[in-house]
This record gives C-alpha cells, sequence and structure tokens, in this order.
C-alpha cells in the first residue's frame, strides 16, 4: 500500500512483529546453552555461561549425527529425483505430442487435491510388501517425483521459444540432448526453485519416515528429535540443543537460496 | 490457476501424432508414471476399497463390510470431536492468516532500508521443521517457560496452555499462524504491488484519508488474493498432524484431535486400516469441498497470482 504511513512507526511495527519471532529463536538457541539448573529458574534469554557440552551430551544421548546422515541421504535421493524426474515429465508435457496428454495432466492435478491421509494406509501396505520397511527405498522410492514439481517445471518449459529448440533440432541435436543440454541448463532458476522447495519438503517431512523407519539406523532427524523429546520430556536445554541441530541446515540453505524459493511462493502460491 | 491452462489437443482430423514424439514421451514419462502410479494413484483407489472393510494389517482377513465403516462415521462421538476441532481450527487459522499476513505486507511495501533483512527474520519460522517449532512451543508454554514469564511481568496470570482444551486449541492455532506469517506476507505482498499506484494519487487527490484509501482500495482489490489464501490455510490446516502431533499430540482431552490425527491413531496404533481409510475420506471431503467453492467462487480456479 502506497499510503504515506511515518516510516519510523512502520519501522517500530515491523521490529515489535520481529521480536516476536526473532525472540523465540533467540530462546531457543540459548536454553540449548544453559546449565541443567538453570533451565528452572525464572526464564531469561541471555545465559552468561554458555554451556557447550549440552550439545555433546545430546549427541551422545541420541545418534543424531545417524540421523543428519539417514536425513541427507534421503534428502538428496529425493531433491535428485525430483529435479530430474519431474523435469523429464514436464518436458513431455509441454513440448511432446501424444495421446491423452491433456487428461494425462489433469490426473496428475487432481492428485494433488488429495490428503496425504488417503494415500498413506495402501501406500504403507504397498512398501511393507515389498519389505521395504525400515530401508532407505522406502524413504526414497515412493517421494521421488512430485506433481507439483512437474507443473511447475511445465508451466516454466513454456515460456521457453521453441524456436531455440527448432534450431537445435535442425542442427541435428536428439530430444535427449536437447533436454540435457538446452532445456535444463535454460530453466536453471526453475530448477533451483524446486531444488528449494524439494529441500525443504525432505528435510522436514514427517509423518512418511514416521511410519516406514523403527530403527535409529534409519530414522530421519525429524523423527529423531520427536523422539527424543518422548525420551527426554522437560531437559529443555538437551532438547532445544537438538532442535537447534535439526533446524540450522534448513536456515543455512533458506538464507543463501532465498531468493529462489521466495520466488516460487509468489508464482505459485504453494509451500511445497 | 492458470497452471491448469492446457494447450490445444494436436489431433486434427486425419492427422496422427508423430512417432518420434510418442516414444520420447513415453521414455520421459515412464518414472513420473510409475512413482506416481503406485505410491499415489493405486494407493487412491485403493484406500476407497479399502474404506469399505475391516481390515487390521497384515495376515489377517480383510472382510468386505460396505458401507459399515461409514455408517460407523457418524455415530462416532471421537470424529464428530475431531470434525470440530479441525474445522474450528482451520477457521481460527484461516482467519488469523489473512489479518497478520495482509498486516505485514502493507508494512512491508513500501522502499525503505532493510527489507531484505525483515523479510528473512519473518521468513525463518516457515522454513523451520513443525517438530522443530513444537518442541521450541512445548518449551515456551510450559508452566516454567518463557510466555509465562513475560506473561506474569506485565501482570497477567499464566495458565497452562497446554493442560485445558480450549486453550490448547487456541496456542495450536497461533502457533500454525505465526509459523506461517512470512508466507502468507509475500503471498500478499505480491498483490499489493500489483495495484496501481495511480489509484492511490487519485483517491488521496478526492481527499481520502489513508484509512479510506486502505478500506476502499486495498481491502476490496485484494479481495481474490484473502480468497485464495483462505483457501489454501484452510486446505493446509484441514490436514495437519506433524505440528499436533509433538505439540499436544491430539490432548488434553482430544482437543486438538484432529482429523490427521485422528486417522493416524485409528489406523497405525489401533490397526484398523479399513475405518481409518474412510476417517481419512472424511479429510478429502472437506479438502474437496472447499475447492469446488473456490471454483465456484473464482470461475476456472484461477490463482490471482497468474
Amino acid at each position: 500500500m502506497r499510503v504515506r504511513a511515518v516510516p519510523l512507526i512502520r519501522h517500530l511495527l515491523l521490529a515489535t512483529g520481529a521480536l516476536t519471532i526473532v525472540a523465540p529463536l533467540m530462546w531457543m538457541v540459548t536454553t540449548s546453552l544453559k546449565p541443567a539448573n538453570a533451565v528452572y529458574q525464572p526464564p531469561y534469554l541471555i545465559p552468561d555461561t554458555f554451556r557447550w557440552s549440552n550439545y555433546e551430551q545430546a549427541w551422545s544421548a541420541a545418534p543424531f549425527a545417524q540421523y543428519y546422515l539417514n536425513t541427507i541421504i534421503m534428502t538428496a535421493g529425493i531433491v535428485a529425483g525430483h529435479v530430474i524426474f519431474d523435469a523429464m515429465a514436464a518436458y513431455a508435457f509441454a513440448r511432446l505430442r501424444f495421446p491423452f496428454r491433456n487428461t494425462l495432466f489433469l490426473i496428475l492435478l487432481a492428485t494433488m487435491l488429495v490428503p496425504q491421509f488417503v494415500t498413506i494406509i495402501p501406500a504403507f501396505a504397498l512398501v511393507t510388501a515389498l519389505g521395504w520397511l525400515d530401508t532407505y527405498a522406502a524413504l526414497i522410492v515412493p517421494r521421488l517425483v512430485d506433481v507439483f514439481g512437474i507443473v511447475l517445471l511445465r508451466q516454466y518449459f513454456a515460456t521457453i521459444p521453441v524456436q531455440i529448440e527448432e534450431a537445435a533440432r535442425l542442427d541435428g541435436a536428439s530430444r535427449m540432448r536437447i533436454f540435457w543440454q538446452l532445456m535444463l541448463p535454460l530453466s536453471r532458476p526453475a530448477l533451483a526453485t524446486l531444488a528449494m522447495f524439494s529441500f525443504l519438503f525432505a528435510w522436514n517431512d514427517f509423518l512418511w519416515p514416521l511410519l516406514v523407519t523403527n530403527s535409529d539406523e534409519l530414522r530421519t532427524i525429524q523423527i529423531g528429535l520427536s523422539a527424543f523429546q518422548g525420551r527426554y520430556g522437560t531437559r529443555w536445554n538437551y532438547l532445544m540443543a537438538g532442535t537447534v541441530t535439526a533446524t540450522i541446515p534448513c536456515l543455512v540453505m533458506f538464507v543463501i537460496f532465498q531468493r529462489s524459493l521466495i520466488r516460487g511462493i509468489a508464482l505459485t502460491g504453494l509451500k511445497e | 490457476m492458470a497452471l491448469l491452462s492446457l494447450h490445444r489437443g494436436y489431433r486434427r482430423r486425419g492427422r496422427r501424432y508423430p512417432r518420434e514424439e510418442i516414444l520420447t514421451a513415453a521414455l520421459f514419462l515412464t518414472p513420473a508414471v510409475v512413482i506416481l502410479g503406485a505410491f499415489v494413484i493405486y494407493p487412491i483407489g485403493s484406500a476407497a476399497y479399502l474404506s469399505l472393510t475391516e481390515w487390521s494389517g497384515f495376515g489377517t482377513v480383510q472382510e468386505f463390510i460396505g458401507l459399515d465403516n461409514y455408517r460407523r462415521l457418524l455415530h462416532d462421538g471421537e470424529v464428530g470431536n475431531s470434525l470440530l476441532v479441525t474445522v474450528l481450527y482451520g477457521t481460527g487459522v484461516t482467519i488469523g492468516s489473512c489479518v497478520t499476513g495482509l498486516g505485514l505486507a502493507i508494512l512491508l511495501d513500501a522502499p525503505m532500508r532493510g527489507r531484505t533483512i525483515y523479510r528473512t527474520i519473518y521468513f525463518f519460522p516457515v522454513v523451520t521443521s513443525a517438530v522443530a517449532v513444537a518442541v521450541l512451543w512445548r518449551d515456551l508454554l510450559d508452566p516454567a517457560g518463557f510466555v509465562g514469564a513475560a506473561l506474569e511481568r506485565v501482570g497477567i496470570d499464566n495458565p497452562n496452555w497446554l493442560g485445558n482444551r480450549w486453550l490448547a486449541l487456541t496456542a495450536l492455532t497461533l502457533v500454525t499462524v505465526w509459523k506461517n506469517l512470512g508466507f502468507n506476507a509475500v503471498l500478499y505482498l505480491t498483490a499489493l504491488q500489483a495495484i496501481p499506484a495511480g489509484l492511490y494519487e487519485a483517491g488521496r487527490l478526492d481527499g481520502a484519508s489513508s484509512y479510506q484509501l486502505l478500506r476502499r482500495i486495498t481491502v476490496p482489490l485484494l479481495a481474490p488474493m484473502t480468497f485464495f489464501v483462505s483457501v489454501q490455510a484452510l486446505v493446509t490446516s484441514f490436514q495437519s498432524f506433524d505440528l499436533v502431533y509433538v505439540l499436544t499430540n491430539g490432548g488434553p482431552l482430544g482437543g486438538t484431535d484432529v482429523l490427521g490425527m485422528l486417522t493416524y491413531r485409528t489406523s497405525f496404533r489401533l490397526g484398523e486400516f479399513g475405518y481409518g481409510a474412510s476417517i481419512a475420506f472424511v479429510t478429502l471431503a472437506l479438502v474437496l469441498g472447499v475447492t469446488l467453492v473456490q471454483w465456484r467462487v473464482s470461475g476456472s480456479g484461477r490463482s490471482p497470482l497468474q
């Protein structure tokens, strides 16, 4: 709104609002560094001593390193799957002519409306029947492709002039080459946006990993954190050390790639 | 969504699809069709059938019982409670999201120093996992926690937030709004920036006050975006799970037992997969209901973003 508000008031309000975000996050970080007895003293935001050993203790009380590794493997698999397979499908929908193209696309769009609770029981039964419970396959394979990415990339491919592609074809380039060496490089901004969405989705995902993993060897960081909280109920300093551990990668990725993410939201109105 | 706009079909009389394109398309679509077919499309059909059976998992008999699960739903007090909680939660989150999202967007919509920094800060909770947010807020809302201390400092008795069903639902709603604030503000911001500055200038020339400009120009022109944000907030809160699971685990006394929690518990804790599936279809009905209204109101389901 271009109504002329006094800039000072604007900043005051924004800063107050930002405080409601920053104070809880500060609390998370500082609590993770407080000694155990201080947690029950009258709450304070800034401790006078920082106990970094809380992290060592949290990390040895639960296998956070293993959780990290599992989450990184799962996230890498899902992001790679989305970027490659979504792009391939999107290319077919954007550029190729084949029977039932629009029907198939509409079916895929319709699945975006279906809540995960509907599909999760049969998907779980299928994964169990395949003997995949407690394996990386269960964490990755069912989520290798997502419709959101296909829709996003199809939209982007449609903005790339067909003439570029036709010129390449006249020069004798195959479809594969055009896809890999022309379309994908030209779509880098859209691919970056999708990769950021997929990263956040995978790193923060909860229900599916909760269902298909039972052991600490396969648990992801979110499941680990939730179990950790179940075991250490109110040992807040350890819990916050775990929470910070689980959150840092997302915040770092966000700060680096926030332009891609925010552009994607402004474009689609969706989070994941 | 303009995402829905389809290319005109190629098929014209007597013309066939180029063979090379069909083969390439088949190759390119195989991964998507296999994965989505096996883990999304087949499960939708399978869940529909499952909801007509009684099944407690592998090694047990799956018995077809027709619509019995759905009849049972109608008389199940837990389902009624979950439906109420879910709708209240969804409504609260929607109102909170629109008000705070618009407010923040208006404040951010001006050339000023530190705009990017504000946006980054407000976005932190959006990218933080629901589990981490829930663990954090459990601590903050703890009787000995930060929120209590802050309230007592200003002379308000700190209630036991997560110990009373209505307070717990309120806390859950507020935490959700808090988490999504930055996201909703970005949506509103794109809509605000699309309003022509000339409208405000014309209004001001006619002697309108800032409040009148807000009331008569900004809010009406943002109506499509408000509608979009509302649908978005409703649909996602109808499907919420992670935050509830860790923050309140559905309690106390079912006060935050949203449909997602009930589906999870019925299926994966109690092992009643058939009945659980039928509850999942209640969630689907809510989501489809909202979506149909959206299509009715906005015509083609076009997103205001396009």
